[in-house]
């Protein structure tokens, strides 16, 4: 189809996309070469390749997660824990409520449900994070189980903020479920709750992939909400939180921070690796529908 | 399906009281303070047992009912909890002086006047809208034209597509101190090469607020160049062939036929980078820390010079230490973002009728 598009221009478009590729990828470059090399090999080029040896990679890595202001391994295991628990609860909670909205879709009390999640996708979490914090004292306080700096307590938070999120799109995937599939089970005689897991569930797998992508990103890269819940030098903390923590202790030392930096992306970039696709499509769905 | 096992019965009704009779007891240990630590574990197994009780509960006829109330309990509590009451809360505590824990008095619009009376406040709100409006023409520009390269004919578009899309998945903070480093070390080297100017572009206010916006466009145009890509792959290849064939030139289809075809996506986007400028916080908090100086605004010298709205109400807040004004002010940021969300559907729903 169409015209047939000169050599010359695609070589330059291809010119050009390598270029901006450079462009982009140019602080990744940066951010691995000068973690191999010492403060004062940086200092005087940082671009280069001078001074760069695997053996002062492993040290600045050493020193880094052995830092007592970082704690790598304890910040590490948090944040695999808590974004691991918070999808989950978000999946299964979000997929049940979803369903039960769907089908009282003609029901007052559903459609404000509904409408109240959508609503409060506008709300900022700076206009709640004061007396949340306030909140979850008195609410820790009253049921005697810490809800600040505790995963329990930051899990919980992060039901509630990416609830409303989470729903919406799964309602609309529900939506587009024929409820024949339902009746036929129904006729069969499962009772609902038979119905959702053994029939609805399942076929929500590639929509609970998009919602559990889009909430992984947030809550692995979140820093305002932890870092106000668990505060900056508990032992409670997520990766943002510490490379936060650390850097306010480190000034210029720029081989330790990068160091650091470069722990804190490689997990997210391994998973990218693998899951690129569904990663890529995720978020346009996530966009597309929010 | 009539009749229910006398298990069944037998087990909704010991979870039923027995998740009643623990909610109470851990109840009364509340009122009573004693510090007994496992009266939390009762009150969550309670809940959890009379959950369970109800969700069995040997009835046909309330079976619905009591089974939507269990699926929907569980988001809805959580929701309430960490959104209603703290949003109902905020707004009635920056009517008073509460500092964190409590207040001791109405002080009516007082928060409001207050915030309006800081130099450093307005300030703070008209970069705040100066950076949303350029990062927002920026992202969307850039972001539009790398869609156009990456829905041409070039090879390796797969990888292109990844590799613009990589810098969304670093968070903020780090983002930040990458960059932090990439202008105090990198650029500095380079400016001190080409004009001699040894100071960082972090150092200036003016310069400070371009690194900020280089940094986030840097961050989001991928990001929202895939939704673009998704836009331009719905026009139909049909309608592109024809314009072809009707002899018009690649700018011409792209203003006349592309761009008017995917003005529902366009308004996607500008949705989102509005709402996501406004919000943005961990750049400019690793980036700068909203410092700059600003040698005479309103009468007044500032130290804030690159803080931004989102920034200001946490340094009010938690740096500060002056809860209630902070909260004021995010309540005024909760009120200019509604607005613009309501503009925005305004906005796309019009359109959507034209079409």
């Amino acid at each position: 189809m169409g015209r047939k598009e000169k050599t010359s221009t695609v070589v330059i478009r291809l010119i050009i996309a390598i270029i901006i590729a450079i462009y982009v990828l140019f602080p990744f470059y940066l951010v691995v070469i000068n973690s191999c090399k010492t403060t004062n090999d940086i200092t005087s080029n940082p671009i280069g390749l001078n001074g760069i040896s695997f053996s002062q990679l492993i040290k600045n890595l050493v020193d880094v997660i052995n830092n007592t202001h970082f704690l790598f391994w304890d910040a590490f295991t948090c944040s695999v824990v808590i974004t691991f628990l918070s999808l989950i609860f978000l999946a299964v909670f979000g997929g049940m409520a979803g369903w039960v909205i769907c089908r009282n879709n003609k029901k007052k009390w559903a459609m404000a449900i509904y409408f109240t999640f959508i609503a409060s996708m506008i709300i900022p979490f700076q206009v709640v994070m004061l007396p949340l914090i306030a909140t979850f004292r008195d609410v820790g306080k009253f049921v005697g189980i810490s809800m600040l700096q505790s995963i329990p307590g930051i899990v919980f938070a992060y039901c509630g903020f990416g609830g409303a999120m989470t729903v919406f799109i799964l309602t609309g995937f529900i939506k587009g479920i024929p409820f024949d599939l339902e009746e036929a089970a129904s006729i069969d005689g499962c009772a609902p709750e038979q119905i959702y897991f053994k029939v609805i569930f399942p076929l929500l797998k590639p929509v609970i992939t998009t919602v559990t992508i889009l909430n992984g990103m947030w809550i692995w890269n979140d820093y305002l909400l932890p870092s106000m819940m668990l505060g900056q030098n508990g032992r409670v903390k997520t990766l943002p939180v510490a490379v936060q923590a650390f850097v306010g202790s480190y000034v210029k030392e720029w081989n330790m921070i990068l160091a650091a930096a470069l722990l804190a992306i490689v997990p997210m970039i391994v998973i990218f690796l693998f899951a690129q696709k569904q990663i890529m499509s995720g978020m346009i769905e996530g966009a597309v529908k929010g | 399906m009539s009749d229910f096992s006398m298990s069944r019965k037998l087990a909704s009704f010991v979870c039923l009281i027995g998740g009643a009779a623990l909610l109470i007891i851990s109840l009364i240990m509340d009122a009573s303070k004693s510090g007994v630590t496992y009266r939390g574990a009762f009150l969550v197994i309670g809940i959890i047992g009379m959950l369970v009780g109800l969700f069995i509960f040997p009835t046909l006829k309330y079976h619905r009912t009591l089974m939507n109330i269990v699926f929907l309990f569980p988001l809805l509590f959580a929701f309430l909890v960490t959104v209603s009451i703290p949003l109902i809360l905020g707004i009635r505590y920056s009517f008073t002086n509460w500092d964190g824990i409590r207040f001791t008095k109405e002080v009516g619009f007082d928060n409001y006047i207050k915030m309006f009376q800081q130099p450093s406040f307005i300030w703070s709100i008209l970069i705040t809208f100066l950076f949303v409006v350029v990062n927002m023409i920026m992202v969307n520009v850039v972001a539009f034209l790398l869609a156009l390269l990456c829905t041409s004919k070039i090879k390796g578009l797969g990888f292109f597509r990844a590799s613009y899309f990589l810098p969304n998945l670093i968070g903020g903070i780090v983002l930040g101190y990458i960059w932090q480093f990439i202008f105090a070390n990198v650029v500095t080297k380079l400016t001190t090469a080409i004009s001699g100017n040894r100071y960082s572009m972090l150092a200036e206010t003016s310069t400070a607020f371009v690194a900020i916006i280089i940094v986030y466009v840097w961050q989001y145009a991928g990001y929202i160049m895939l939704i673009y890509i998704t836009g331009l792959n719905t026009v139909p290849g049909d309608v592109l062939e024809a314009a072809a064939i009707d002899g018009t030139t690649p700018i011409q289809t792209l203003f006349q036929i592309k761009i008017p075809m995917i003005a529902p996506t366009i308004t996607i986007c500008t949705f989102l980078t509005l709402t996501s400028a406004f919000k943005q916080f961990d750049v400019n908090l690793a980036l700068t820390n909203g410092t700059g100086s600003v040698a005479d605004f309103m009468g007044a010298y500032l130290t804030n010079g690159t803080e931004m709205l989102a920034l200001n109400i946490y340094n009010t807040a938690v740096i500060k230490d002056n809860y209630a004004l902070g909260e004021a002010k995010a309540v005024l940021f909760f009120i200019i973002l509604a607005a613009v969300s309501i503009l925005q559907v305004r906005i796309s729903n019009s359109k959507e009728v034209e079409l």
